[in-house]
């Protein structure tokens, strides 16, 4: 087990060091100079001064002399500071994160509460016309790209209804009420999709569990249906729910980034749009590394849980 | 674009028994498939077939509107019209035709997921292939990348990218969203090249002193296709909707181009004005999308009853 662990934490570090590396030689080789962040259009025609600035900023070093600086500081927590602010970047990252893991969190929370008893429900009734009524809307669901279905939720919800602010943002210190309030809108859009991704995994899966023997014996035993079905048909799918929860966090990353945008939502995702328009690069880099490195975290937790909760797993591995 | 033939192919390779069908063959085997299908697939395959043809038929079409006119005359009101005779689906908010758009923009949607899936196809077929057969460093080398490369979320790539490049046409689309098609075809065609590897027939040429070279090239990749050629199917929904997003983010092909993403970006701001303008390219975009899903779900569950079969 501790093997395991220390060849998952190994690959994360060499994945993260890749990643990093790619998005720096990425923003140096792709057209758009940093220095035209820096500083106004203006002055740029100063060369002197842009010379100095170039300077200030290390820029005229080697690329890989920049990269390893920016690795070191990195390392110690610091991410350079915004190329067009002039702040720390970790300042607005901080200031910016719960924003965009909130959304994500609400989400994913919604979506596992629709998810779950929609998916067992149609793996037990599988065939009938329950399971293919729902089945079929899943797929609708699955159809519908994020930014539509946002959009029907803010012409319904919003502008014709006025139930829920169209765009914008209030933080959980502005209060709960006003705070779920902006967040209703966004976390459901991005509901739709894992709703249906879920709910079928869910289903395939109860499937296939029901027609494992011990189901049977279970049945022989005289216990009811929905005992069988949420004792021990739900409990090992669960397993390849939580898998495909985490599997899907990269698809929700780029949702997020879609909906924020839609929404006009001041989280991660909005900052990493406006970053990369503005050739902040810095902050493109910070915000993509720490991205990357979310993603393979929550992918490697992943395959530990899956591990730890499926003793089948844990032996032949 | 070759979607029927893709379509053929996955049918084609339901009856393996008869490699050889002439192309008379292959059409009836086609339409005996169709007349299989449930009513809601049949609707899809001919949405998807209308789609397509409009798509690549566009500039054929009689009486279709030059989709980036503007009729626009200051004061004369013809923008956010509602359907008329010549404009039968209505114009938009600078008084383009937006049938025309739609058609157009289907080209560019179709143009783009087609064209991925023949990069993944081949592109990820080979490499797949070659790590599957051959294995050694090769293969671990090979599949590290690919792990790294799948664990960088690929829209924001795109992003990243097409934003740095300020220059995007479709060809400059495709070839960015090939850098990230590819990892995802080899893991599968390494997977299928590594069973495949393990069979008799691959054992048998082997021995009758095929060389490996020819051994992957007649025996391997014939037979990792089919696999990829299921997965593109699935694939292709995906791809549409990642073109449109990227159009509705503003990182689609450029403006005035259509695309039914950047309708709808466009349309957003005047929901409450006139909404049909937004409500046409997301039902064309849904609709185009449900029947790719609904197909790719249809012949999953044809491949499945079939190796149950068996």
């Amino acid at each position: 087990m501790s093997k395991i662990l220390a060849i998952r934490l190994m690959r994360l570090v060499v994945t993260v060091i890749v990643v990093s590396f790619v998005t720096f030689v990425g923003t140096n080789v792709l057209p758009g100079d940093p220095v035209n962040a820096l500083i106004p259009i203006d002055a740029q025609q100063d060369r002197e001064f842009v010379e100095q600035i170039r300077e200030e900023w290390g820029l005229n070093d080697p690329m890989i002399v920049r990269y390893g600086r920016w690795l070191g500081n990195a390392v110690q927590g610091d991410l350079g500071r915004s190329l067009v602010t002039g702040q720390p970047v970790t300042d607005e990252i901080t200031h910016r994160l719960p924003i965009t893991l909130e959304l994500m969190a609400v989400a994913v929370g919604f979506s596992l509460l629709i998810a779950v008893p929609l998916g067992a429900f149609t793996g037990y009734r599988e065939g009938r016309r329950s399971d293919r009524l729902i089945s079929g809307l899943a797929q609708a669901g699955l159809s519908l790209p994020v930014f539509v279905t946002g959009l029907i939720l803010i012409y319904v919800f919003a502008l014709r209804l006025h139930w829920f602010p169209a765009v914008g943002w209030n933080r959980l210190s502005d209060g709960l009420g006003p705070n779920l309030k902006s967040v209703a809108l966004p976390a459901l859009s991005l509901a739709v999709t894992e709703i249906a991704v879920y709910t079928r995994v869910l289903r395939s899966d109860v499937i296939a569990t029901l027609k494992e023997d011990y189901i049977l014996s279970a049945r022989a035993k005289g216990l009811t249906d929905r005992f069988i079905l949420f004792r021990h048909g739900l409990r090992p799918s669960l397993l390849t729910l939580v898998t495909v929860v985490g599997l899907n966090i990269g698809f929700l990353i780029g949702g997020s980034l879609v909906i924020e945008y839609l929404f006009a939502i001041p989280g991660l995702g909005k900052r990493l749009f406006s970053a990369i328009q503005q050739r902040d690069f810095m902050m493109v880099q910070a915000i993509t590394v720490l991205i990357t490195v979310f993603y393979v975290i929550v992918n490697t937790i992943t395959d530990l849980v899956y591990m730890v909760v499926d003793p089948r797993i844990r032996r032949t591995s | 674009m070759s979607s029927p033939s893709s379509v053929t192919a996955v049918g084609g390779s339901a009856t393996e028994e008869e490699p050889s069908a002439s192309s008379v063959g292959r059409v009836s085997r086609v339409l005996r498939a169709f007349a299989k299908m449930p009513w809601l697939t049949k609707l899809c395959c001919l949405w998807l077939m209308v789609v397509i043809l409009a798509a690549a038929l566009a500039d054929l079409i009689p009486g279709l509107a030059d989709p980036n006119y503007q009729g626009f005359v200051f004061g004369n009101g013809n923008t956010n019209e509602g359907p008329t005779a010549s404009h039968w689906l209505g114009t938009d908010n600078v008084s383009r035709d937006i049938l025309a758009r739609l058609i157009y923009g289907a080209r560019v949607s179709l143009i783009f997921a087609f064209s991925l899936a023949a990069v993944g196809i081949i592109v990820g077929g080979t490499l797949g292939s070659i790590a599957g057969y051959f294995r050694g460093l090769l293969e671990t080398f090979l599949m590290a990348l690919v792990d790294t490369w799948l664990s960088f979320p690929a829209l924001i790539g795109l992003v990243f990218i097409t934003t740095m490049l300020g220059m995007r046409n479709l060809v400059v689309l495709v070839l960015v969203g090939a850098m990230f098609i590819w990892p995802s075809y080899t893991r599968i065609a390494r997977a299928t090249a590594l069973s495949v590897s393990g069979q008799a027939f691959v054992t048998a040429a082997r021995a009758i002193g095929t060389s490996r070279k020819r051994i992957l090239v007649r025996e391997i990749f014939p037979n990792v296709l089919p696999a990829l050629l299921a997965y593109s199917l699935v694939g292709l929904p995906v791809l549409i909707i990642l073109e449109s997003t990227l159009s509705f983010l503003g990182l689609g092909v450029e403006i005035p181009t259509a695309s039914w993403g950047g309708m709808i970006n466009q349309a957003r701001q005047d929901l409450l004005i006139n909404i049909w303008p937004a409500v046409w390219p997301a039902v064309t975009l849904f609709m185009t999308v449900y029947s790719f899903n609904n197909l790719a779900d249809w012949v999953r569950k044809q491949a499945a009853a079939r190796s149950a079969a068996i």
